[in-house]
C-alpha cells in the first residue's frame, strides 16, 4: 500500500533514496548556471546525454548582447554534446517535455520550479537548482527524501465558466503558500479523472505554489489517449494509496471563477468580488495556461469583439502556435486586437516581452503574482483564461459568462 | 538580520538581474525588492527568517547572492525545498529552527551541537540529514564532487 511517489521512488515517506533520473532538462536561465557548476566540477563526462534536454524559453529571442552570448555558449554546448536542444520559439520547457517526452512512472527532474507540471502524467517530476542539475548531468542520478503525500480528493464536474485554473487556485488558497512544503500532492477522485490532460497540467503546474515537491495524477485512459497522439502506448496506473498524511476534499460543482490577488498566490478571491478593478494589460500564456485548449477557449470568448486593453497572447510552444494557426484560432485572436509573442515564458518572470510599468496592473494567466515580479511597482492578478478573455473585452476584471 | 515570512526568491534576487554570470551583480541587489537598505548590512550576518523562506522560483542565484553578500547562515522555521537544497549545495548553511531575537544581536549557530543561541537563550535546531551534512561539510556539492573524483 503505497502512494504514487513512494511507488515511483521505491521507498517509504521519509526515506532518503538515490534515484535514477529518466529525463533531466534545463532552460536558458538555469542552463547557464548549470553549465558553470559543471565546469567547476571539472567538466566530467555526461552519464546519459540522451536523457538530457536544453530548451530555450525564458528570454526568447535574446533581449540584448549579454543574453545572446550566454545563449550562444549554451547552444553550442548542447550541440557539441549531442543533447536534445530546442532553440528560441520552440516553446516552454515544461510544455515541450509534455509533448510526448515524459511517460507515467518516470523520474523527471528540471532546473525550474514548475517541473511539477509533468506530475500530470503520473511521473515523479520535480524542480532542482543548477548545482544539483550539474551533478545529474554527470551521474545520471540524484537523491530524494521520499515525500509524504496530501491527497486532494476531487468530486463532481466543473460548471459554468469555471475551469481547471480556478480549481488550481482554489486548492492553493486552501493549502496556503507553504501548506504542502516537502510533500507531494495526489489528485484523485472522479473529478480528477474527469479533467482533460491540459486541465491536469494546469493543476499540477500550480502545485509548487503550495510548496509541494510535485503534484501527481494517476495515468488513466485520458493520459493513454493523449500520449497515443505522440506515439506512446502506456499502461494506466492503479491507485493503491492509503498512506496519505491528510485528505482535502473538493467538489468541482462549488468551484467558481477566482483570482489570486497580489502579492500572494494563496490570496484567492471570487472574481465577482474584484469585478470592476481596472487593468492595463492582459497576458494569456505560460506553462500554466498557454496550451491549445487555452487559446481556443480565449478565441471563443473574444470572437467578433475587440479587446479594450493591450492583450498579449503567447502560445506555450511552436506546436501550439502551429495548431492555432491551422484551426483559425490565431486569426480570431488577432482580429480581436490582441498581439502574439514568441512561444516561451513571455513577461511572466519580468525579464522582457511585456513587463509592466510602475502602478500598472496586469491580469495574467500565469502562476506567480509576487511583488515586482513582472516589473517594478506593477501589480499582477492571476486568473483563468476565461476570466482573462472577459476582462480584456471590458478593460477591467470581469466575471466570465457561461457559454 | 531578521526578515519576515514567505520571502520568495524574486524578493531575494529579482528576475531582472539574472541575465549575467557576474555574482557581484547578484550580491549587490540582494533583497532589493524587500528592503533596499538591507544589502549594506549583510556581511558577516546570520539571517533569521520567518516560515517558508525562499519560496517560488528555483533560481540558484538567490542562494549565491546571499553567500556573496556575506551571509553566513540562514535560520528559518521552514524553507521552500528547492531553496533548501540549493543552499546546502553551495555551502550556505540553511538551518531549520526558530530564534527570538532582534536585528543586530549576536547569534551563535552550532550545527554539530544542534542549537542556536541568542539573547542568552538556546533553542534546538532540526538536524540535517547525513547526506546534506556531508555536502555542507565539504563546502558544497561541487567541492564534494571534486574531492571524490580527483
Amino acid at each position: 500500500m503505497t502512494t504514487l511517489s513512494e511507488h515511483i521512488l521505491g521507498g517509504r515517506a521519509g526515506d532518503y533514496v538515490d534515484a535514477e533520473v529518466d529525463r533531466a532538462y534545463v532552460h536558458d536561465g538555469t542552463g547557464v548556471l548549470t553549465l558553470e557548476a559543471w565546469k567547476e566540477m571539472g567538466g566530467p563526462a555526461l552519464a546519459h546525454p540522451e536523457r538530457l534536454s536544453i530548451l530555450f524559453d525564458h528570454i526568447v529571442p535574446a533581449n540584448n548582447t549579454v543574453t545572446a552570448l550566454l545563449q550562444k555558449e549554451l547552444r553550442e554546448f548542447a550541440k557539441s554534446r549531442g543533447i536534445r536542444f530546442s532553440d528560441i520559439g520552440g516553446g516552454i520547457c515544461h510544455q515541450l517535455m509534455g509533448e510526448g517526452e515524459v511517460l507515467p512512472g518516470e523520474v523527471i527532474v528540471g532546473a525550474d520550479s514548475h517541473t511539477c507540471t509533468l506530475g500530470a502524467f503520473g511521473a515523479f517530476a520535480t524542480g532542482v537548482g543548477a548545482t544539483d542539475m550539474a551533478a545529474i548531468w554527470a551521474s545520471g542520478t540524484t537523491w530524494f527524501r521520499v515525500p509524504e503525500t496530501t491527497g486532494i480528493v476531487i468530486s463532481g464536474s466543473l460548471s459554468g465558466a469555471s475551469e481547471a485554473k480556478d480549481l488550481a487556485l482554489t486548492i492553493i488558497g486552501m493549502l496556503g503558500m507553504d501548506g504542502a512544503t516537502y510533500q507531494a500532492l495526489e489528485f484523485t477522485g472522479d473529478g480528477a479523472e474527469g479533467l482533460s490532460m491540459e486541465g491536469r497540467l494546469t493543476v499540477s503546474n500550480l502545485s509548487v505554489e503550495s510548496g509541494a515537491k510535485t503534484g501527481l495524477f494517476y495515468a488513466d485512459r485520458t493520459t493513454q489517449e493523449y500520449l497515443a497522439g505522440f506515439g506512446h502506448f502506456i499502461v494506466p496506473q492503479v491507485r493503491d494509496a492509503t498512506g496519505y498524511l491528510r485528505e482535502v476534499h473538493i467538489d468541482l460543482g462549488e468551484i467558481e471563477p477566482v483570482v489570486a490577488v497580489p502579492p500572494r498566490v494563496d490570496r484567492v478571491r471570487p472574481v465577482r468580488e474584484l469585478a470592476g478593478t481596472p487593468v492595463d494589460q492582459v497576458f494569456v500564456g505560460t506553462c500554466t495556461n498557454g496550451r491549445y485548449d487555452d487559446l481556443r477557449r480565449f478565441a471563443t470568448i473574444v470572437r467578433g469583439k475587440k479587446v479594450m486593453v493591450r492583450t498579449i497572447v503567447i502560445p506555450a510552444s511552436a506546436r501550439v502556435l502551429q495548431r492555432a494557426a491551422d484551426t483559425g484560432v490565431l486569426s480570431t485572436i488577432l482580429s480581436s486586437g490582441c498581439t502574439i509573442g514568441t512561444p516561451g515564458c513571455g513577461p511572466c518572470l519580468g525579464a522582457h516581452m511585456g513587463v509592466i510599468g510602475e502602478e500598472e496592473v496586469c491580469l495574467s494567466t500565469a502562476n506567480r503574482n509576487f511583488t515586482n515580479r513582472m516589473g517594478v511597482g506593477g501589480k499582477i492578478y492571476l486568473s483563468s483564461v476565461s476570466t482573462a478573455a472577459a476582462s480584456a473585452l471590458k478593460g477591467e476584471i470581469t466575471v466570465p459568462e457561461v457559454d | 538580520m531578521v526578515v519576515g515570512d514567505d520571502i520568495d526568491t524574486d524578493q531575494i534576487i529579482a528576475g531582472r538581474y539574472l541575465r549575467t554570470k557576474d555574482r557581484q551583480i547578484w550580491a549587490g541587489h540582494v533583497f532589493e525588492d524587500y528592503d533596499p537598505g538591507l544589502v549594506e548590512r549583510l556581511r558577516g550576518s546570520v539571517i533569521i527568517a520567518g516560515k517558508n523562506f525562499g519560496c517560488g522560483s528555483s533560481r540558484e542565484q538567490a542562494v549565491i547572492a546571499l553567500r556573496e553578500a556575506g551571509v553566513l547562515a540562514v535560520v528559518a522555521p521552514s524553507f521552500a525545498r528547492i531553496f533548501f537544497r540549493n543552499a546546502i549545495n553551495i555551502g550556505l548553511p540553511a538551518i531549520e529552527g526558530t530564534c527570538e531575537c532582534d536585528d543586530g544581536m549576536d547569534v551563535v549557530v552550532d550545527i554539530d551541537g544542534g542549537f542556536i543561541e541568542c539573547n542568552h537563550k538556546k533553542t534546538q535546531i532540526k538536524p540535517l540529514s547525513s547526506k546534506m551534512k556531508e555536502i555542507l561539510l565539504a563546502g558544497g556539492l561541487v567541492p564534494l564532487w571534486r574531492s571524490r573524483k580527483l
